[in-house]
C-alpha cells in the first residue's frame, strides 16, 4: 500500500532512461519502457492486495508543499482511484508492448509515452485539487508530441485538436476552482478544504462554478458536445497511444466529474442535472450512429469510444450510487476494451494491410490471413457490444438499473445505445475481416504473406482479454472496492431504495 | 447423486468439446467427427440419467445447483431443473447430435464448424437450464455468435445478410430484455426467476415495480415481451427468420428450427408468463391475435413458397405459433374454462418437442434433395423421387404428414391438446386455427405430391441416388420417434402433466 | 538632512562595482583587445562582466535586507534585494547568451553598456522617491536605446532603436509631467509623504491626469497595450542578446518599480477598498482595462505571427497583462506572486533568446520555418528551447505553471468577481488556453517538422550550453518548489 506513491515518479524516471536507452539502441528503450511500465504494475498489484476498502480516501502521503497557498502534496486512494490504478497499468503495458515496432526515435517515443502514464497516475492517486491539476497538464504535452510525431491521417492538425480541447477543458477547471479558492476563501487546495469554501458562494455562483469544472472535465471524457476532438485525435494517433488516450485519459476527464465537481457542488449539480443527462445520452446515440456509416475502420473505434464514454457521463448524471458504481466500472470496462480495439485496428491490420478502408479491407479475406487477430477483434467487439460474459455487461446493467429510477427516457434512449453499439461492431467486424468468409476466394499473391501475430502483440492481448473476461466473470473483484468508496459522506448520495 | 453437478455437466460439456477442437488445430477428420459427436452425444445420455431420477410429481425443479456468484449484484449461479426443461434438454439432445452429422457431411473446415457447433449447444441448454437472469443472459446472448458465423459461413449466397439481420434483430430484442431487468433489478434486488416469480405470487412484485410509477410496469412488460417475441418469432417479429432458416447450412437450419426457436418458446413460459401473469391476462386478446396471425400467415406464405427451405421456415413460424397462441388462450382464462387450460398447455409443450422433431427431419430431407440436385431446392425442381429413392420418400412422408398432424404421429398429439384446449379457452381462435389447419396440409400435401409423386422429372430425371448410410443415420431415428411418440404420446405427457396442473392451479383468475 | 554618506556607499556598494567593472572592461579592451580576436575579446568582456555581476550579487545578499537608506529616498526591503538579485541573474544569463551568440564589433562597449543598463535597474528596485525613479528609469532607458541599435549590420537594428527612442521619450516625458504635478498636489518627492498627502485631499481631475500618465510611461516600460507598440519591432531588431534584456530584466525592474510607486505612493487612489477612493475611480481600473488589453491583444496577435521573434513579443505583451495583474493584487497579499511570475518570466525568456542567438550563429532565426528540425540539429537547445516554451506556456511542473497559478489565485482571492482583479484573471485563464495554440506551433517546428534542406548540426559554446541548462533547470526547479522564492516574501 505505501508503495503507491513511488509509481509516478517511478514511472517519470523511467521516462528519463527511455530517452537515455533509446540513444544506445531501440531494444534497449522498449526494454527500458516495458521494464518500467511493468514494475509499476507490479506495485499497483501489491498495493491491490493489501488495500482494505473503505469509504474515503485513505491517505498515503500528505506533508506540506507550497504553505503560502496551504498546498499539500497529498495522495490519497479509495476504491475508485484504485480501480482506475489497476487500468492504467494495463494499459500502460499493453500499450508499449503494442508499440514494440515503432522505428523512429524510439527512445523519445517512450519517454513521451512514460510521461503520459505518469502524469495519468499521479491525477488519479491526487487529493489535493493543485496536485491533481498539476499531473493533469503534465499529461497534455506528450500527447501532442506523441500524436504529431508518430501519429497517421491528418496528424499536426488531430494532435493540435486534442491538446487545445484538452487545456481549454482544464482552464474551464482551472477557473472554476480557482473562483471557488478565492470566492469561498478556502485555507487550501484539499478537497475537503474546497468543499467548504464551496459551501460559502451564493447560489448562482455554485450552478456557475459547477459547469465550469464540470465541463471542463467532461471536455477530456468527450461529453457531448465537446466530443469532437476525439475520434480526429484519435485515429491521427499512433496506436500505443490511441490505446491510451481512448482507455485512460479520456477517464481523466470522468474521474475529474466524479472526484471534485460532484462532491464540491452539490446544489450546482442539481441544478445543471437534465443537462447533463440528455447531453451523455445524446452522446451515445449520436456518436454510435456516425460509426455507424463510418468507412474507416479506426474512426468507427474512435466514435464509439465517444459512445461509451456517454454511458459513462450518463451514469454519473443520475447521481444514483448504483450507477455510479457501474459509470466506474465502465470507466475500467472500456478502458480495456478501447485498449483492445485500437490495437487490432493499428497495430494489426493497419501495420501489415497498410489500409483502414473497409470497402478495401472487404475484399482481404483477412479471416484466413490473420486468423488470430479476427479472432480477438471477435472477442473485443462482443465485449464492446455490451454482451454478458465481458466486463460491459455488469457495468451497463449497474448505470441502467440506476437510470430507470431517475429518467425513464434517458434508459429508453440508453438501451437504443446499446443496440446502436451492437448494430455497428456487427458492420465492422463483418466488413474488416469477414467480408469474404463464405467464398473460397483465394487470398491474393501478395498478401498471403500476412505476419502471424507476435509475441508482443499475443502478450498484450490476452492481458486485455483476459481482464474484461475475469471483470466479466467476476465483477465483484472491483465493486467491492468501487461500492463502500461511494458510501463516503462526500458524494452526497441519497440513501437508495430496492436493491444495491 | 446430489455431489456431482450435472446439470454444469449437461451445459458445459459441449463447452468443452469445443475448447479441445480449439486446442488442436491439426486434427484430422476423423478425430473431428469423433470428439464432437461425443461431446454432443452427452448431452442425451446425461438427459437420459436425468430422465431416469427425475420424479415428475414433484413441482418446482430438481438438480438443483445454486451458488452466490456476484454479491453485489445479488446475482447467484443457479441451474434447475423441471419437467418443461427436461423435456427441451432431451429434444437438444435428440436433434443436435443429428444436426451436428448433417453439418459435417461434405464440408470445408469441420473442425471450425463443430467448434461453433459445440458452443452453441451449450448456450441453448445453459438456456434451458439457468434460473437466473445473468447466467441466462449470458447463454443467450452468447448463442448468437456461433449462431451467426455458422450461417455466415458456411451458407449460401444471400447468408451474410441474412445472419446480419437475424442478430441486429435479435439484439433489438435482447435490448429491451436488459432494460426490462435492470428495472426489475433496481426494484426488487434481484433477477433470479424462482424468486421473482415467488415475489410475484405473493404479490410483491407489483407493488416493487408500481414504485416507479406511471407507465413503467408496463414498459418493463414490453422489453421482456419484446425480447421473447423477436425469438420465438412471434409475429411480426419474424422477419428475419425465412432468409435465415434459408440461407443456413441444413444442419445449422436443423438446429435453429428445433432448439432454437424453443428458446424463445420457453422464455415466454419461464419468464414472462411466472412474472408478469396479470398483463399476459390484460394484454392476452392483442397477443392471441398476434399468435394466430403468425400461424394463418405461416401457413398461407408458406403456400406460397416455390423454395422449399423457405417453405418449410414458414411453416415452422405456423407450429411454433401454435404454442403460443395455447399459452395466451391460457393466459387469458377465466373462470370457468381450467378444465381447458390443461390441455393447452400441455399441448404447447408437447408441441414443442415434436415440432423440434418434425421440422428438423424436413430440412434435412429438403437437405438431402438440395445435395442430389447440385443446389437447387425448388418446389417445381423434382418430381416422382418415389420411384427414384423409396426410403427417403418413406421417411419423408412420415416427416411431412407428423408435420401435418396425420393421428397415429407424433404431431397430432400437440395439435389435438392445443385445439381441445383452444375451443374452450377462445372459439374464435380455434375456428381461425382451423384455416391455418388446412393451409398446412394444402401445402404440405403439394410438397408430397410436386416433389414425390408423378414421373420423374427436373434433378430426379438423371441420376438420383437413395440415402446414404450418415443420412439414413439422421433420418430414421427421427422417424421412428416420430411414430413412437405418435403411438405412446404418455412418454412425453406422463412427463409435463404434473407440471401443467401445477400451473393451471396457480392462474391468477378474473 | 541627516544624511549617512558611508551607510550609502555601502548601500550602493553593488553599482559600484558594476561601473568599475564597466570601466575596468573598457579600459582593458582598448589596452589590451587591440588585435585580438573578436571572440577573444568577447570572451574577456563578458566573463568581466559576469565577475562584475556576481560580485555585486554576492554584495547583496550579504548585506541582505538595510531597511531605509539615506533618510528614506532608497528602500532596501524584501522586495528590492530580491529583484536587485533577480535582475543580476538575468543579466548574468544575458551576458552568457552573448557567448553563444553572433558577436558584435565591439563586444567591450557592448557589455559596459549593460552593466549600465543593469545599475539603472538596480536603482528603479530601490527608488522611494520620485527622482531617484526617474533616474534609475532614464538610466536604464537610455542604455537600453543604444543595446537596441547596436548590430549596425542590419537595418532593423536602427529601426528598432529609434522606435524605442522616440516612444521611450515621449513616455519619459510624460511621467516627468506626472511626477511634477504630482509634486504640485502633494508638496512631496516621496511615495510615503505622496500617499498620506494624497489622504488628506479630495481626488481631483489633475490628480487624474497626473495618475494617467504615469499609467502610461508604466505601460510602456513594461510593454503593456495600449503602450506596446514598440514591442514587436524591438524584439524583432534589436540584436539577440539585448532583447534578451529588455525582455527579462527590464520588465521585472519596471515591475518592482511601479508596484512601489502605485502602491506605497499612489494607494490612496488606488480604488481598492478601505484607502481613500473606493470603487471604480481609482488606478485600480485602469490598470486592469490595460491589463486586459494587453492579454486580448497579445495572445490573438500572436496566433497570425510567422516571426518568431515577433511571436514572442506579443507574447511577453500577453504576459504583461498577467504582471498587471499580479501588480494589481499586491495591494492586498503583497509582492510575492508578482515577483514570482517576473522573475519566472524573465528566466524564460533569457533562455529563449539564449537559445535563438545559439541557433543564430549558424544561420538564420528569424521565421518559425527556421527553427524546423531544430532537433536534429542541436538536441540540446531544442529542449531547452521546449521548457522556455513551456515555461511561458504555463505547463507545470515548469515554474511559468505556478507563476500563472498564484497570480490568478490571489486575483480571485480578493474579492471573488467583487474586484476587476478576479475579471481579467478569468480572462487571463482563457487567454492561456488559446496562447498555447502558438506555443505550441513553435515547439512542432522544432520537435516534429524536419527542415527542408540539410542543416548543419549547431554547436554550442560550452559556457553557452551551460547556462541554457541552468537556466531550464533553474525553471523546473522553482516550478517543483515555489516556496523557495515565494517564502521570501
Amino acid at each position: 500500500m505505501s508503495l503507491l506513491p513511488w509509481i509516478p515518479h517511478l514511472t517519470f524516471a523511467g521516462a528519463l532512461l527511455s530517452l537515455a536507452a533509446g540513444t544506445r539502441s531501440a531494444t534497449a528503450a522498449r526494454v527500458t519502457a516495458l521494464g518500467t511500465a511493468l514494475v509499476g504494475m507490479v506495485l499497483v498489484a501489491i498495493g491491490a492486495v493489501n488495500f482494505a476498502p473503505t469509504s474515503g480516501l485513505q491517505t498515503l502521503v500528505d506533508v506540506p508543499w507550497i504553505q503560502e497557498m496551504g498546498i499539500r502534496y497529498h495522495l490519497a486512494v479509495d476504491g475508485i482511484s484504485l480501480t482506475l490504478v489497476v487500468l492504467t497499468s494495463l494499459a500502460a503495458v499493453a500499450g508499449i508492448l503494442f508499440s514494440w515496432t515503432v522505428e523512429e526515435r524510439v527512445g523519445e517515443f517512450f519517454a513521451l509515452y512514460l510521461l503520459l502514464i505518469g502524469g495519468v497516475y499521479g491525477v488519479f492517486l491526487s487529493a489535493d485539487v493543485f496536485l491533481l491539476f498539476v499531473f493533469y497538464e503534465i499529461a497534455i504535452v506528450p500527447k501532442y508530441f506523441l500524436i504529431a510525431g508518430w501519429g497517421s491521417t491528418r496528424r499536426e492538425y488531430g494532435a493540435m485538436k486534442l491538446v487545445l480541447y484538452s487545456f481549454a477543458g482544464s482552464s474551464l477547471v482551472l477557473a472554476g476552482v480557482l473562483w471557488t479558492y478565492g470566492a469561498g476563501g478556502a485555507d487550501g487546495f484539499s478537497l475537503s478544504a474546497l468543499a467548504e469554501a464551496a459551501t460559502r458562494l451564493s447560489h448562482i455562483e455554485t450552478v456557475v462554478v459547477f459547469g465550469l469544472v464540470f465541463f471542463g472535465f467532461a471536455t477530456l471524457a468527450g461529453l457531448f458536445p465537446l466530443h469532437t476532438w476525439a475520434p480526429t485525435g484519435h485515429v491521427a494517433a499512433p496506436t500505443g497511444a490511441s490505446m491510451l488516450l481512448a482507455g485512460v485519459v479520456m477517464k481523466l476527464g470522468a474521474y475529474g466529474c466524479l472526484r471534485v465537481a460532484l462532491p464540491l457542488f452539490p446544489d450546482g449539480f442539481t441544478a445543471w442535472q437534465p443537462v447533463l443527462g440528455w447531453l451523455a445520452v445524446a452522446g451515445i446515440v449520436y456518436a454510435g450512429l456516425i460509426a455507424l456509416v463510418q468507412n474507416d475502420f479506426k474512426f468507427v473505434i474512435g466514435y464509439s469510444s465517444v459512445s461509451h464514454m456517454g454511458f459513462v457521463m450518463l451514469g454519473l448524471a443520475t447521481g444514483e450510487r448504483a450507477a455510479v458504481g457501474g459509470a466506474v466500472l465502465q470507466m475500467f470496462s472500456h478502458g480495456v476494451i478501447a485498449g483492445l480495439l485500437f490495437a487490432v485496428v493499428g497495430r494489426m491490420v493497419y501495420e501489415r494491410t497498410h489500409t483502414r478502408d473497409l470497402t478495401e479491407l472487404q475484399a482481404l479475406p483477412l479471416h484466413r490471413l490473420i486468423p488470430g487477430a479476427a479472432g480477438v477483434f471477435v472477442i473485443a467487439g462482443l465485449a464492446s457490444m455490451g454482451l454478458p460474459g465481458f466486463s460491459g455487461f455488469p457495468a451497463e446493467l449497474k448505470i441502467l438499473v440506476g437510470v430507470w429510477r431517475v429518467n425513464v427516457w434517458w434508459t429508453v434512449w440508453a438501451g437504443l445505445g446499446v443496440l446502436v453499439a451492437g448494430a455497428f461492431t456487427l458492420r465492422v467486424m463483418q466488413r474488416a475481416f469477414f467480408g469474404q468468409a463464405g467464398t473460397d476466394a483465394a487470398p491474393v499473391a501478395e498478401s498471403s504473406s500476412l505476419a502471424p501475430l507476435s509475441l508482443p502483440e499475443k502478450t498484450g492481448a490476452a492481458l486485455l482479454l483476459g481482464s474484461t473476461i475475469l471483470i466479466g466473470l467476476k465483477p465483484d473483484l472491483l465493486l467491492d472496492w468501487i461500492m463502500p468508496a461511494l458510501q463516503s459522506p462526500a458524494f452526497h448520495f441519497a440513501a437508495t431504495k430496492g436493491g444495491p | 447423486m446430489n455431489a456431482v453437478p450435472w446439470l454444469s455437466l449437461v451445459v458445459f460439456l459441449p463447452w468443452l468439446g469445443a475448447l479441445l477442437l480449439w486446442l488442436w488445430p491439426k486434427a484430422p477428420s476423423g478425430a473431428v467427427w469423433t470428439l464432437s459427436l461425443a461431446f454432443s452425444g452427452s448431452t442425451l445420455i446425461l438427459g437420459a440419467l436425468a430422465l431416469s431420477c427425475f420424479d415428475p410429481s414433484q413441482s418446482g425443479y430438481q438438480f438443483v445447483e445454486r451458488v452466490p456468484w456476484i454479491r453485489t449484484l445479488g446475482i447467484d449461479y443457479h441451474l434447475g431443473l423441471d419437467g418443461m426443461s427436461l423435456l427441451l434438454v432431451l429434444l437438444t439432445g435428440i436433434v443436435a447430435p443429428l444436426a451436428l452429422i448433417a453439418s459435417l457431411r461434405r464440408v470445408a473446415r469441420t473442425r471450425m464448424l463443430a467448434l461453433l457447433f459445440l458452443l452453441l449447444q451449450g448456450c441453448a441448454l445453459g438456456v434451458f437450464l439457468a434460473l437466473d437472469f445473468f447466467p441466462w443472459f449470458i447463454f443467450w446472448e452468447l448463442s448468437l455468435v456461433p449462431a451467426f458465423f455458422l450461417i455466415k459461413v458456411w451458407g449460401g449466397p444471400g447468408a451474410g445478410r441474412a445472419a446480419y439481420t437475424f442478430v441486429v434483430i435479435t439484439l433489438a430484442g435482447s435490448a429491451g430484455l436488459l432494460l426490462a431487468f435492470a428495472a426489475i433489478h433496481g426494484a426488487t434486488g434481484t433477477m433470479n426467476f424462482v424468486d421473482l416469480a415467488r415475489l410475484r405470487a405473493e404479490g410483491e412484485l407489483t407493488l416493487r415495480l408500481a414504485e416507479y410509477g406511471g407507465t413503467v410496469p408496463t414498459l418493463i412488460f414490453l422489453g421482456v415481451l419484446a425480447g421473447l417475441a423477436v425469438k420465438a418469432p412471434l409475429f411480426p417479429f419474424h422477419a428475419w427468420m425465412p432468409p435465415t432458416y434459408a440461407e443456413a447450412p441444413t444442419g445449422v437450419t436443423m438446429f435453429l428450427t428445433g432448439v432454437m426457436s424453443k428458446m424463445g418458446v420457453y422464455g415466454f413460459f419461464r419468464i414472462l408468463w411466472p412474472l408478469f401473469p396479470g398483463d399476459l391476462r390484460d394484454h392476452s386478446g392483442p397477443l392471441l391475435l398476434l399468435a394466430m396471425g403468425g400461424a394463418i400467415l405461416g401457413a398461407l406464405a408458406a403456400l406460397r413458397q416455390t423454395d422449399l427451405k423457405r417453405m418449410l421456415a414458414y411453416s415452422s413460424l405456423n407450429h411454433v405459433s401454435y404454442c403460443l397462441v395455447a399459452l395466451f388462450a391460457a393466459a387469458g382464462a377465466v373462470r370457468g374454462q381450467i378444465a381447458a387450460v390443461e390441455p393447452a398447455l400441455a399441448g404447447a409443450l408437447v408441441q414443442a418437442f415434436n415440432h423440434g422433431l418434425s421440422a428438423s427431419a424436413l430440412f434435412f430431407c429438403v437437405g438431402v434433395l438440395e445435395a442430389r440436385g447440385g443446389g437447387a431446392r425448388g418446389l417445381n425442381d423434382f418430381g416422382g423421387v418415389r420411384v427414384a429413392a423409396p426410403l427417403l420418400s418413406l421417411l419423408c412422408g412420415v416427416a411431412l404428414f407428423s408435420s401435418l398432424g396425420l393421428p397415429g404421429l407424433n404431431g397430432f398429439v400437440g395439435e389435438f391438446l392445443v385445439f381441445r384446449g383452444l375451443f374452450a379457452l377462445s372459439p374464435w381462435a380455434a375456428v381461425a386455427g382451423t384455416i391455418a389447419l388446412l393451409a398446412t396440409a394444402l401445402f404440405l400435401l403439394t410438397f408430397w405430391q410436386r416433389v414425390f409423386h408423378g414421373s420423374r422429372s427436373g434433378v430426379t430425371a438423371g441420376a438420383f441416388a437413395d440415402l446414404d448410410a450418415g443420412e439414413r443415420a439422421v433420418l430414421v431415428p427421427l422417424v421412428v420417434l416420430m411414430v413412437l411418440l405418435g403411438v405412446v404420446p404418455g412418454l412425453i405427457t406422463g412427463l409435463i402433466n404434473p407440471l401443467v396442473t401445477h400451473w393451471a392451479a396457480s392462474l391468477p383468475l378474473s | 538632512m541627516n544624511a549617512d554618506y558611508g551607510e550609502l556607499l555601502r548601500a550602493l556598494l553593488p553599482e559600484a562595482l558594476l561601473v568599475a567593472t564597466a570601466f575596468l572592461i573598457v579600459s582593458l579592451d582598448l589596452v589590451w583587445g587591440r588585435g585580438r580576436s573578436r571572440e577573444g575579446r568577447l570572451q574577456m568582456a563578458v566573463l568581466m562582466g559576469a565577475l562584475g555581476v556576481i560580485a555585486a550579487g554576492v554584495v547583496i545578499c550579504q548585506d541582505g535586507v538595510l531597511g531605509f537608506v539615506w533618510d528614506g529616498t532608497l528602500n532596501f526591503d524584501r522586495l528590492a534585494i530580491s529583484v536587485r538579485v533577480g535582475v543580476l541573474v538575468l543579466t548574468g544569463l544575458s551576458l552568457l547568451g552573448t557567448l553563444g551568440g553572433r558577436g558584435t564589433d565591439q563586444p567591450a562597449e557592448y557589455v559596459a553598456l549593460v552593466l549600465l543598463a543593469t545599475i539603472g535597474f538596480l536603482q528603479m528596485a530601490v527608488a522611494r522617491n520620485l527622482l531617484m525613479a526617474f533616474l534609475g528609469l532614464e538610466l536604464a532607458s537610455l542604455s537600453l536605446y543604444v543595446l537596441a541599435g547596436y548590430d549596425r549590420t542590419r537595418p532593423e537594428s536602427a529601426e528598432a532603436a529609434l522606435k524605442y527612442f522616440l516612444q521611450g521619450g515621449v513616455s519619459a516625458a510624460m511621467l516627468l509631467f506626472g511626477f511634477s504635478l504630482l509634486f504640485g498636489l502633494t508638496g512631496s518627492i516621496e511615495f510615503g509623504e505622496i500617499a498620506r498627502a494624497l489622504v488628506a485631499q479630495p481626488p481631483t481631475a489633475l490628480g487624474a491626469v497626473a495618475i494617467g500618465l504615469i499609467l502610461a510611461a508604466f505601460g510602456f516600460k513594461v510593454a503593456v497595450a495600449p503602450f506596446h507598440l514598440w514591442a514587436p519591432d524591438v524584439y524583432q531588431g534589436a540584436p539577440t542578446s539585448s532583447a534578451a534584456l529588455i525582455a527579462s530584466a527590464s520588465k521585472l525592474a519596471g515591475v518592482a518599480l511601479f508596484w512601489r510607486l502605485l502602491w506605497s505612493g499612489l494607494g490612496p487612489s488606488s480604488g481598492g477598498a478601505g484607502l481613500g477612493i473606493s470603487g471604480p475611480g481609482g488606478w485600480v481600473t485602469m490598470v486592469a482595462a490595460m491589463a486586459s488589453a494587453s492579454l486580448v491583444l497579445g495572445n490573438i496577435v500572436a496566433l497570425v505571427q510567422s516571426n518568431f521573434r515577433r511571436l514572442l513579443a506579443y507574447s511577453a505583451i500577453g504576459h504583461a497583462g498577467g504582471l498587471g495583474l499580479g501588480l494589481l493584487s499586491a495591494g492586498e497579499v503583497g509582492p510575492g506572486p508578482m515577483f514570482y511570475y517576473a522573475a519566472t518570466y524573465g528566466l524564460a525568456t533569457v533562455g529563449a533568446f539564449g537559445c535563438i542567438a545559439v541557433v543564430e550563429r549558424n544561420g538564420r532565426c528569424e521565421t518559425l520555418v527556421d527553427l524546423a528540425g531544430l532537433r536534429r540539429r542541436s538536441p540540446l537547445v531544442a529542449g531547452c528551447l521546449a521548457v522556455f516554451i513551456l515555461s511561458l506556456a504555463g505547463i507545470p511542473p515548469l515554474a511559468g505553471f505556478f507563476g500563472k497559478f498564484v497570480v490568478f489565485a490571489v486575483a480571485l482571492r480578493i474579492d471573488g468577481l467583487g474586484h476587476p482583479a478576479g475579471w481579467v484573471a478569468l480572462l487571463a485563464i482563457g487567454m492561456s488556453a488559446v496562447a498555447l495554440y502558438y506555443y505550441l506551433l513553435v515547439l512542432k517546428q522544432v520537435w516534429v517538422v524536419e527542415a527542408e534542406v540539410e542543416s548543419p548540426s549547431i554547436a554550442v559554446p560550452t559556457m553557452a550550453a551551460w547556462a541554457l541548462v541552468a537556466t531550464a533547470l533553474a525553471l523546473l526547479f522553482f516550478g517543483i518548489f515555489p516556496s523557495l522564492l515565494l517564502g521570501l516574501f
